[in-house]
């Protein structure tokens, strides 16, 4: 029992301090980053068009990160951009974990037909360039926040229901899943006092490691126009709407996709360290897809 | 063997029948389609044309019947831009794309498969370390990004690599490498936690009793093993690689299925995306089988049952 | 037969880990005679694979590293001896049989490709002469239609094939000594039998020595010819397996036989030994055993007894007997 205790302490101890301060910095700029953005994100200015940041000829203090070709802060734009991705992320996970983890979960726990044709499906769906189809969503329906969100909540459902719904598959088999039954417990209440918190673990790393990824499809989609539309900052659209100034203002393109980029970064090493500390097995998990 | 081929692709032909619903429904539902590709000026006339000329006025069913029947003998109808036959635009752009992805995995493998095997047999060094940094590093770059990065630093500010264009082997590099970043991350971190777990093997125990080199034991008879894992991992693979292609021939211009997907779903342009959609669907489909295929041939747990 | 093949002589293999350093060959030395079965028992953990192991110099570094001691196979040393030299050795002068055979052969070779790999590295046969020898030696271990057997892959042959084939490959290049750790223990009970007399059988042929390594006491009395009983790292008594059965002398024997019922016996409560195995990173001091041990004295908890003999060939390590 000690020695569980000391392996533990010794893993805690691995805490990545760099990433954890990022993502949370990251967390807290998505809830507070508008209201503590040193200029307001979309005030325009023709004046000040084309800053360069602080450390260049020409840079200013006030405008650490540089200014856009509306005259916009950077900082205050990527500041305000981590709202967007932050809840995305957020949302299109919840969708595509709930359900993806419900179906997993019947699907492991029922087998039988329903199992095969869900997996199938979720085969089908990880096997097909999702990015097409999320296109078309947008251009069909609008691009939106909602649309952009289902689209990824698609992807990810196949995801973690075929995760999950191996997990279930050895929890099942486990004794005190065998006891409960004969206990007389009903197949619902099974699944949720027994099943769940055995994966509970496998899932916080799983959707530890997505937010990264999610961050990124959605930085993706917005640079090819079907991700959420302005004026508010979105990282995707500005490294777009940057990129014809690439060499003039090559600023203006660079720190958004840094940002995207040190974000999805620091939450992969987070979902890395969490799959270390809860569960070693866990190798399939992680690496996008 | 044979009986698992035949049942994959009957999955894959059953899949693609799904998708092409979904692709139908979804193109009609954003909208009356005629309605969509009525110019500025039209009149009610010419919308009554446009209907007719796309077969829009006819029921549903029958409309998805024509849909389907001309599908399968490649017949996407003509792209309401260009006024080419969709497939001949396909055509053209498919080979491409193909070039580069192919281009694109044989550098991922060539160097992510090295990587990972010394990243585990050094494990906890130096180089360990590296390996697994520029992995989590490449899993977390966003593509186009890189892309960008790299046009204004080889060709504004070095000047040593040509923007875009498919002309010379120059041109291949940059796209090439950035399609690849993501796979050879996966494919390095994967490589070495699989080979990390089969050097514990008794067998590769066996191997070093024999008297096997070093080298044998980890190239020959941990990394053999190794690789099954990473074929299977294949299908995921490529669609990521069609996603990836989309992006990176946006960035360097590059005239492929990708670019040419994308300005199909822009321009609104139906017929090209409906042939676009099934045709990636298709590939994605075949390559997958492939990869199946591979990997049960690669096992012989799998390749012969007794 | 008294000419020692191999003579171990205070062997330390230690593992250095985060919880200190754990001392799982300490002070090891035993003898194995040409043409002779040697046993070495005692319950899991006590090192008796890790001496094997460290025999072969195939401890996992950097964690584990042999300390101290010496290892002769015909007089030359093999901790001394380089990598490339061991290379030589292992799978040639020593070989060894892991005890899981679902384990121990590689799932992607065919059974020809791993039978004919060592003959290939050892004796440098090609061709035809290869793969005759890999036939003779399947038929050697009763292989039936060894032909086919060769063209299959492991997971179509059964455990107890399995085995055989490890066996083939372990003697494909004629080695001096072989090493059995446990090769019976994962077959079944009715195959058990039939491998143990094989092996005989390949001893006989061969004139090999044989060091086996078993918790099964009925396994010793049927192959051995002389046993180690090893604890915690320590071996605490050598004997002829007769003696050993008839007089064990170390108190951790004695337990340990009284333990395991005879068919014959009526028993009433089944014996075990009270306490535990101490953690081999913190032994206690003096005699390892004397925790469990029902005839401690003082002496024993301050100091490691030294070995006494008790007669030719019988050795023991206890303050009682000095």
């Amino acid at each position: 029992m000690l020695k569980g205790w000391l392996k533990w302490k010794s893993k805690l101890k691995r805490y990545p301090v760099i990433p954890g301060t990022v993502v949370g910095i990251f967390i807290f700029l998505a809830l507070f980053g508008e209201l503590l953005a040193p200029h307001p994100p979309n005030e325009m200015s023709l004046t000040k068009k084309f800053i360069p940041p602080v450390w260049q000829g020409g840079g200013s203090i006030a405008y650490p990160l540089g200014t856009d070709m509306l005259g916009r802060d950077m900082l205050s734009r990527i500041m305000a951009g981590a709202r967007i991705s932050f809840f995305v992320a957020i949302l299109s996970i919840l969708l595509g974990g709930l359900v993806g983890t419900g179906l997993g979960i019947i699907s492991g726990y029922y087998g039988g037909t329903w199992d095969v044709l869900l997996m199938r499906t979720a085969d089908a769906t990880l096997a097909f360039p999702i990015i097409l189809l999320a296109m078309l969503l947008a251009i069909v329906l609008g691009p939106s926040l909602q649309n952009v969100v289902v689209s990824l909540g698609l992807v990810l459902w196949a995801r973690y229901a075929r995760i999950i719904r191996g997990e279930v598959l050895s929890v099942k088999e486990r004794d005190f899943v065998a006891l409960a039954r004969v206990a007389g417990s009903s197949n619902v209440r099974i699944m949720f006092r027994h099943i769940f918190p055995n994966i509970r673990s496998t899932l916080l790393v799983l959707l530890t490691l997505q937010v990264g990824w999610v961050i990124i499809v959605e930085a993706s989609l917005s640079f090819l126009g079907a991700g959420i539309p302005g004026p508010q900052p979105v990282w995707g659209s500005m490294i777009s709407k940057g990129r014809e100034y690439i060499t003039t203002a090559w600023w203006i393109p660079f720190f958004p996709g840094l940002a995207v980029a040190l974000v999805c970064l620091c939450f992969n090493m987070l979902g890395d360290w969490l799959r270390e500390v809860l569960d070693p097995k866990l190798r399939q998990v992680g690496g996008g897809g | 063997m044979q009986r698992y081929i035949i049942v994959r692709i009957f999955q894959s032909v059953i899949t693609l029948f799904i998708l092409s619903v979904v692709i139908f429904v979804l193109v009609r539902v954003g909208g009356d389609p005629a309605l969509l590709m009525l110019p500025e000026s039209g009149t009610k006339e010419d919308y009554q044309t446009i209907k007719k000329q796309m077969g829009l006025d006819k029921p549903i069913h029958v409309q998805y019947g024509i849909f389907i029947s001309d599908a399968v003998r490649g017949d996407f109808g003509r792209s309401v831009r260009t006024r080419r036959p969709v497939m001949d635009s396909i055509k053209e752009a498919l080979p491409n794309s193909i070039k580069l992805v192919v281009t694109s995995m044989v550098i991922a493998l060539v160097l992510s498969i090295p990587l990972g095997v010394m990243a585990a047999v050094k494990k906890d060094t130096y180089l360990d370390t590296f390996a697994r940094g520029v992995a989590g590093l490449g899993q977390s770059l966003p593509t186009f990004w890189v892309g960008l990065m790299m046009i204004q630093f080889f060709v504004v500010y070095l000047k040593v690599l040509p923007a875009s264009g498919m002309s010379s082997w120059k041109h291949y590099l940059m796209p090439a490498f950035c399609l690849g970043i993501f796979m050879m991350a996966g494919i390095t971190r994967l490589l070495r936690s699989t080979m990390l777990e089969v050097l514990d093997s008794e067998f590769i125990r066996m191997a070093r009793i024999k008297g096997v080199s070093e080298r044998g034991v980890v190239w020959k008879h941990a990394l053999r093993n190794s690789l099954l894992p990473v074929v299977s991992f294949g299908g995921v693979y490529i669609a990521i690689m069609v996603t990836g292609a989309i992006l990176v021939e946006s960035v360097f211009a590059w005239p492929g299925f990708g670019r040419l997907a994308y300005s199909a779903i822009v321009r609104q342009d139906f017929p090209l995306i409906q042939g676009v959609i099934l045709t990636a669907g298709a590939v994605v489909m075949v390559a997958n089988i492939i990869t199946d295929i591979l990997y049960a041939y690669l096992d012989p747990r799998i390749r012969i049952q007794s | 037969m008294m000419n020692p093949l191999l003579e171990v002589k205070e062997l330390r293999t230690y593992f250095y880990t985060r919880w200190g350093t754990v001392k799982a060959v300490d002070g090891v030395s035993f003898h194995v005679n040409e043409r002779e079965t040697f046993g070495l028992v005692g319950e899991s953990g006590c090192g008796k694979s890790i001496t094997c192991l460290s025999i072969l110099r195939l401890v996992s570094q950097p964690a584990g590293r042999i300390v101290g001691g010496e290892v002769l196979l015909q007089g030359e040393d093999l901790v001394k001896k380089s990598e490339r030299e061991m290379r030589k050795i292992r799978g040639s002068k020593i070989s060894m049989i892991l005890q899981d055979p679902m384990t121990s052969l590689n799932p992607v070779f065919t059974v020809g490709a791993q039978v004919t790999e060592g003959i290939r590295i050892h004796q440098g046969l090609k061709g035809k002469s290869l793969w005759e020898r890999a036939r003779n030696m399947l038929e050697m271990l009763h292989v039936p239609s060894p032909e086919i057997r060769l063209r299959n892959w492991p997971h179509q042959l059964s455990g107890g094939m399995r085995q055989r084939i490890v066996g083939a490959i372990a003697l494909s290049c004629e080695p001096r000594l072989l090493i059995a750790d446990e090769p019976t223990t994962a077959l079944d009970a009715t195959i058990q039998l039939q491998y143990l007399r094989l092996l005989r059988e390949l001893q006989e042929k061969t004139g090999l020595s044989m060091i086996f390594i078993t918790h099964n006491f009925g396994v010793v009395a049927r192959m051995c010819r002389r046993a180690a009983v090893m604890y915690a790292g320590k071996i605490v008594e050598t004997a002829e397996v007769r003696e050993l059965f008839n007089r064990p002398s170390h108190p951790y024997t004695e337990a340990l036989m009284r333990s395991v019922p005879k068919a014959e016996e009526k028993v009433e409560k089944l014996m075990s030994i009270e306490g535990q195995v101490p953690p081999l990173h913190n032994l206690p001091p003096g005699c390892i055993f004397a925790p469990r041990c029902s005839y401690v004295k003082d002496k024993c908890r301050v100091d490691y007894p030294p070995t006494a003999e008790i007669n030719k060939e019988h050795t023991v390590s206890c303050w009682n007997f000095c």
